[in-house]
């Protein structure tokens, strides 16, 4: 061993002793052990990480020239579009992020109701990430409001004003998150603090407690078969690979890069996507007099913005206005539920029945139904097809007890297949 | 420690005592950080009551939206004849024909909504989630409804009102639309955002 190599060595010791850096380093990368078969949709993960990177760092600059008030902010924004070096780069990062983190997000939840990854001993995972999700509708929401544009100023409205279907108190609990009688600049400013301080603080507490979740049980597969039950005398996991170099050289890096070019893509050429990401009223300035004429949300809240919608009849002596709230609300709430729903003996959809099968199958069509009719006026027909689809929504998960133990399941194997 | 020497009665008065102590501190220091939400100063300022002059305002048309009482839209509208005479004609069709619901001053809780018949003055925000409904004044039947006898209709999310802001029954909106405190200084004047203190 030469001197140097020594000496880093010894400095090495000097740190573990007092910061455990090379215990954490294997732990979570090179003796962290990862199942064989991860496909494309267990990429996921780490792009979301870096998106949340992306938002992070464009945000802070942003905030570098943005005014979050009433009379600044719509200006200010033009103001980084135009005047300030590479600001309209850094903006458009910012609301393709917004997007991207979303698309990524959503097939990230997709592959865990694929592949079970909600069950046993995963549960933790799932409602970590759930929050996650609540976390990051929240911050979306938010932060549409801070260009004060036209439609940042009715969709708040109209989503302020869901806290007042609560039964008595609503009318007050919308006036205290306004601090207005109306959207106004003081509601404005408090969504910036919000947007910019107090959720991404929450967000990154959460990724961090996902991921230590995570890496206690380890990752679950398409095949849903635990690799820590078939150890080799060393006590590695015989169907595992060590997270570092394989999965972060060998998958992670090659996606993060393909991921960059479909970014800069829309960035450069889409940032607007044809009017879903930036929607075409919020190039006027906020106007509490003129309503826009049609009021839909980014694409991303859209199935749940048409399952508040199709609440049209009065239930239970309470009227249709609360109902929609417990309807949306109901609809993000109820998958954190999920590892006490499903009953089935195995974990991934390779191995379950054709009901598990088909109900997925309807699921994720009945959530893209929603999702185009969020953007849509209201017709009978349309509210009579969210109904229809709503009530799928809903009968995937509540009916998973029963569908997913009287359905036949094949047979899992021990040991990872080798195709 | 010696458990025969602990004074259990000590320690479970100490417990209760910092519990009972913090809950109230905690509640205290709760108080700032919730309270500063509630409108402030200028806010209620800007929630002072306005006066609006409506001498010319035309038959069958709407003054406004005006950004009058609590920067909430205001509609004020004259209603025809026509308009007035077909305004019960199908109150079979409206959630609450009688405005049972308080939506409205108690002066305002008649068959027109309003203190004069012709006159109706209303806040211009749909009762389910806050947007402007559209002022569709004409009798003709209209893609959202083939018997409309003039009203208001909301684009976001499809509720119905008629011409004296009444809602319908099977759209979201669960309630009337809001008729705001106002009254008539003289023949022009309104003044939306308070009652008539004479009267009161």
């Amino acid at each position: 061993m030469s001197g140097l190599q020594h000496s880093v060595k010894n400095m090495m010791n000097w740190i573990d002793a007092r910061l455990p850096v090379t215990e954490t380093y294997e732990k979570h990368m090179s003796k962290y052990y990862a199942p064989k078969n991860t496909n494309f949709w267990y990429l996921m993960g780490v792009l979301a990480t870096v998106v949340l990177v992306n938002q992070l760092l464009t945000g802070i600059w942003l905030t570098m020239s943005y005014i979050p008030t009433a009379e600044g902010a719509f200006a200010s924004i033009e103001y980084i579009m135009r005047d300030v070096n590479y600001g309209w780069m850094l903006r458009y990062m910012h609301s393709t992020g917004a997007s991207a983190f979303f698309l990524v997000v959503y097939l990230h939840m997709f592959r865990g109701l694929m592949y079970g990854s909600y069950q046993k001993p995963r549960e933790l995972i799932w409602i970590l990430g759930m929050l996650i999700f609540v976390a990051l509708m929240a911050e979306g929401f938010l932060g549409y409001l801070l260009p004060w544009g036209n439609m940042s100023f009715w969709a708040g409205q109209v989503i302020v004003s869901l806290a007042g279907a609560v039964p008595i108190v609503g009318d007050s609990l919308a006036t205290w998150v306004r601090g207005d009688f109306n959207i106004s600049g003081i509601t404005l400013n408090r969504f910036f603090a919000l947007h910019v301080v107090l959720v991404p603080m929450m967000l990154l507490v959460l990724v961090f407690l996902h991921i230590v979740a995570l890496h206690e049980v380890g990752s679950n597969n398409p095949d849903g078969i635990d690799i820590k039950k078939n150890l080799d005398d060393k006590g590695k996991p015989l169907d595992g690979i060590p997270f570092h170099p394989y999965l972060t050289l060998g998958h992670d890096l090659p996606a993060i890069v393909a991921f960059c070019f479909l970014f800069a893509i829309v960035m450069f050429y889409f940032p607007d996507g044809g009017g879903y990401l930036i929607e075409a009223p919020n190039y006027e300035r906020a106007n509490p007099l003129k309503t826009p004429d049609l009021i839909a949300p980014v694409w991303y809240y859209t199935p749940f913005y048409s399952m508040l919608r199709a609440a049209t009849f009065p239930f239970l002596g309470l009227d249709a206005k609360f109902w929609g709230l417990v309807v949306m609300g109901g609809a993000i709430v109820l998958p954190a539920v999920l590892p006490w729903l499903d009953r089935s003996k195995v974990k991934s959809i390779r191995y379950k029945g054709m009901a598990s099968k088909s109900f997925l199958a309807i699921f994720v069509i009945a959530f893209f139904v929603l999702g185009y009719l969020g953007v849509q006026h209201p017709t009978p027909l349309k509210t009579f097809l969210a109904q229809i689809c709503t009530a799928i929504y809903f009968a995937y998960f509540l009916l998973m007890p029963w569908y997913t133990s009287v359905e036949a399941t094949k047979p899992v194997p021990e040991r990872i297949p080798i195709k | 420690m010696e458990e025969k020497n602990l004074d259990g009665g000590r320690r479970k008065f100490l417990l209760g005592a910092t519990a009972v102590v913090g809950t109230a501190g905690v509640a205290g220091l709760a108080t700032p950080f919730v309270g500063s939400w509630q409108p402030g100063a200028k806010a209620l300022a800007a929630g002072a009551p306005v006066k609006i002059d409506i001498s010319k305002l035309v038959e069958g048309e709407m003054l406004g939206p005006i950004p009058a009482w609590r920067d909430k839209p205001i509609f004020v509208i004259k209603r025809s004849p026509d308009l007035l005479e077909r305004l019960n004609s199908r109150n079979d069709r409206l959630a609450d024909p009688d405005s049972e619901r308080i939506q409205q001053p108690e002066y305002a809780k008649n068959g027109t909504r309003s203190i004069k018949p012709e006159i109706l003055v209303l806040v211009g925000l749909c009762t389910h989630l806050s947007c402007a409904p559209k002022f569709r004044p004409k009798i003709q039947p209209e893609q959202f409804d083939q018997d409309w006898i003039g009203g208001f209709f909301c684009p976001c999310h499809g509720s119905k009102f008629d011409m004296a802001g009444r809602v319908y029954a099977g759209v979201p909106a669960p309630s009337n639309l809001e008729v705001p405190p106002h009254y008539y200084e003289d023949e022009s004047i309104l003044v939306i955002g308070e009652d008539d203190k004479e009267k009161v």
